[in-house]
């Protein structure tokens, strides 16, 4: 299943729950249709969901930073929310799980935007 | 280092369309495969994530996704590993021309990170030219994680 989006608003915060498969073809361009949709909407406070994500590929990775750089370019903040295991491995050997803002708990995550 | 087949149990050829769905097809051979030698789940995601990254070059970067060109895969098995070669027929690439995804000027690039992630999975990985064109990479998994 390729990836789905499900936004939500809470509080300023856009929280997006992401589910299925990020790779090359429908599932990264979804988010990346996605994404670009919420910042020409004006949200610039994005937090992904992606406790459901059940795999994710170089592409999809690509599409995440290309995600995180686009909402900084615009003055926002994209940050990560529930890795999953695979997930979290892909960003620590890619050298990106410092790079984005990573949380375990929504509550935390929502209180973490400025 | 030239590939040795004489230890090899099983292979599958198979011929597959310049499409991204050909890396379902691939990663359904080397998964299969995987299975009957007793890897255990975590190597078959990775032996099957490398095999998707790798099927995707020759798709998108080999063969630039003509129609005209095929994907070239062969599953081989031996006693304690596992290896797959994917060819392609495009103009062959300068392997040691890619940037290095860890740079920090490069962290943030949105690709650039496959091949990485071939040699962050498989225990090796080669790249050489395909006779009579094209170009041929080779991975492999071993059971016990060769050190």
């Amino acid at each position: 299943m390729s990836a789905k989006l499900s936004p939500r608003q809470v509080g300023d915060v856009i929280v997006v729950d992401v589910s299925g498969r990020i790779t090359l073809g429908e599932g990264s361009s979804n988010l990346r249709e996605g994404i670009r949709g919420l910042l020409t909407q004006g949200n610039k406070k994005i937090l992904l969901n992606l406790g459901e994500v059940s795999y994710i590929d170089s592409s999809g990775i690509g599409e995440l930073v290309s995600g995180f750089t686009s909402v900084a370019n615009q003055g926002g903040q994209l940050k990560l929310l529930n890795l999953t295991k695979r997930v979290r491995d892909l960003l620590q050997i890619t050298k990106l799980y410092t790079v984005f803002e990573v949380y375990d708990e929504e509550a935390t995550a929502i209180r973490s935007f400025v | 280092m030239g590939e040795d087949t004489s230890s090899e149990t099983r292979r599958v050829e198979k011929l597959l369309d310049s499409v991204l769905e050909s890396a379902d097809d691939a990663e359904r051979a080397a998964l299969e495969t995987a299975r009957e030698l007793g890897f255990p789940e975590d190597d078959q995601h990775k032996i099957g994530m490398a095999v998707r990254e790798a099927i995707v070059n020759a798709v998108v970067h080999g063969n630039r996704y003509n129609a005209r060109k095929k994907v070239h895969l062969a599953v081989a098995s031996g006693p304690d590993h596992l290896a797959v070669t994917i060819g392609d027929e495009g103009e062959g690439f300068d392997l040691a021309s890619l940037p290095d995804p860890l740079a920090e000027h490069n962290l943030l690039q949105q690709s650039g990170r496959g091949i990485f992630l071939i040699r962050a999975f498989m225990d090796e990985f080669e790249v050489r030219r395909r006779v009579p064109g094209g170009t041929e990479v080779r991975l492999v998994k071993y059971l016990d994680k060769k050190q």
